[in-house]
């Protein structure tokens, strides 16, 4: 699965897009430590948080790309920060349904 | 050979700046050629380190040596110093503000994930007189 894929799913919303790229796991989580030392590179990222660490954190731990669950949006700077870096999506969905549409490619 | 020096100025409460040091020596490393796995523990242990800076110490600056068979990271603060360097190696202790942790810092993992991304680490810390902190990853 790619990035690619991953914005066709109906139920969200791009809000950033870069070049595709791999996606090989889905992770959740808002802690930014967590986040930081745990997300899988090449993974798809849900979370609540969309501020702009959020953004130096994914280009860090190298995910594919960032979804904000839950209805959340990435504030402006945070859009900003993406560009060059990482693609965005939202989602009206809850955390946990919204890493299951992305695993329903996955497998 | 000559170790390439890269210094960096951290800013006081810049939450929005923090991490552009990571990033730009992520940058680097990739673009040198190291090992993914080394690249990702030097950029988790400075992120956080620096990320540390900003909340707990006002700024300060980091100087990464990198060399072929090793990455240094010296951040170096004039912020209020750790009282108990036991203490804030645990995991999940932390002082960060209610505003901090809203931010989604300040889950007290920083400081034990230095230690477990890194193959050295020293701090120097002196209550009302700032922190060093060194930090060396084998390639
Ligand atoms: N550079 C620093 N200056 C002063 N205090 C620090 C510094 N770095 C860490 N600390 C203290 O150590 C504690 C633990 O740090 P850390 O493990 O990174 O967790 P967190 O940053 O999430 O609180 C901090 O809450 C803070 O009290
Ligand atoms: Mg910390």
């Amino acid at each position: 699965m790619t990035v690619n894929d991953v914005v066709k799913i109906p139920e969200f919303e791009i809000v950033w897009q870069e070049e595709d790229r791999q996606v090989t796991s889905v992770f959740t989580c808002d802690l930014l430590s967590i986040c930081m030392a745990k997300a899988p590179e090449d993974s798809a990222w849900v979370t609540v948080m969309g501020n702009r660490n959020v953004i130096a954190v994914a280009s860090l731990a190298d995910v594919s790309c960032v979804i904000a669950a839950e209805g959340c949006s990435f504030d402006e700077e945070a859009v900003e920060a993406a560009k060059g870096k990482v693609t965005l999506l939202k989602s009206p969905l809850p955390v946990f349904e919204t890493a299951c549409l992305v695993h329903q490619g996955l497998v | 050979m000559e170790p390439m020096i890269l210094e960096y100025t951290v800013s006081a409460d810049d939450f929005s700046g923090a991490g552009e040091a990571s990033g730009d020596v992520k940058k680097t490393l990739k673009s040198l050629g190291f090992p993914p796995e080394v690249i990702r523990r030097v950029s988790v242990a400075m992120y956080e380190a620096e990320i540390n800076m900003v909340i707990h110490a006002r700024g300060g600056k980091i100087t990464v040596e990198i060399s072929p068979d090793e990455i240094r990271v010296c951040c170096e603060d004039v912020g209020p110093g750790i009282p108990d360097i036991d203490l804030a190696m645990q995991e999940g202790w932390s002082t960060a503000s209610d505003k901090v942790r809203g931010l989604g810092f300040g889950a007290g993992m920083g400081l034990p994930n230095i230690k477990k991304y890194t193959d050295y680490l020293d701090i120097k810390t002196v209550v009302g007189q700032g922190t060093t902190l060194t930090m060396s990853v084998a390639v």
